[in-house]
């Protein structure tokens, strides 16, 4: 005999253990990402047509690189969360599994890129 | 009682056959565009990492920025990126439960258009 009611078994478990976790993420990172992007755009589109001397003065300046860093790692996490989900909806089976993980080393890459040169820009 | 497996009923709408409406199409955008932006965040980083490398590097890749196929990329990823925005807050205005009548779910899809549009151009006016 069962003393708790199938209910209270299924509560907080989802379909898979996590539910809407991955849903969720998707959400906090886009109203991170609503904030950063548009700061963003100014900075970084306003630098279009700088010299490189000028271009380095931008990016060392503390604000700027870190939400430079910050719309780097939320956004290519974004990035890679929205493809992995792209990837379940059209592929299967050994294809997905080595699509996903390409497009996740590919984001992790650009993301390291992106903070050496902050990094370069700022020592 | 007729067999079911004999009954000639319509299949789903086939994708080249069903009509477009603004609310799909405007969804199916949102994940173009953001996967778009991949060409736009590559050319990005890549001109930012060849300025922290030397100034041989940085005038490769902005000489790059500055062709037409830079000014395509950027430009294009400038609208995909509001557009992506705009459709972004829309569907957690959807999550929300709000908006999901379709008047008020067409109108959001005209204020992505549009909005994405207006947007690209006030960023072009101000950068």
């Amino acid at each position: 005999m069962r003393y708790i009611t199938d209910h209270k078994r299924a509560t907080g478990l989802g379909s898979a253990g996590t539910g809407t976790t991955k849903h969720w993420f998707m959400q906090v990172t886009a109203v991170i990402l609503a904030v950063l992007v548009p700061i963003f755009l100014y900075l970084f589109g306003s630098a279009i047509g700088f010299s490189h001397a000028q271009v380095v003065e931008r990016f060392s300046n503390p604000f700027t690189a870190l939400l430079t860093a910050a719309v780097l790692v939320v956004g290519l996490r974004h990035f890679a969360a929205g493809t992995a989900t792209m990837i379940e909806d059209y592929f299967k089976g050994g294809l997905r599994k080595a699509l996903i993980i390409l497009t996740t080393a590919f984001s992790y890459g650009l993301m390291g890129m992106g903070l050496y040169a902050l990094v370069r820009f700022t020592v | 009682m007729a067999d079911p497996a004999k009954a000639a009923r319509p299949l789903s709408p086939h994708l080249q056959i069903y009509r477009l409406q603004l609310t799909s199409v405007s969804s199916i955008l949102t994940r173009i565009t953001g996967h778009a932006l991949m060409a736009g965040a590559l050319l990005a980083i890549w001109w930012l990492f060849s300025a922290a490398i030397s100034p041989a590097y940085f005038a490769c890749a902005d000489a790059v920025v500055h062709s037409w196929f830079g000014a395509l990329v950027f430009t294009g990823s400038l609208w995909a990126v509001w557009y992506h925005y705009l459709a972004g807050i829309r569907h957690l205005i959807f999550d929300a439960g709000m908006g999901l009548d379709i008047p008020t779910a067409q109108k959001l899809g005209w204020a992505c258009i549009i909005g994405s549009v207006l947007l690209t151009a006030a960023t072009l006016y101000l950068i």
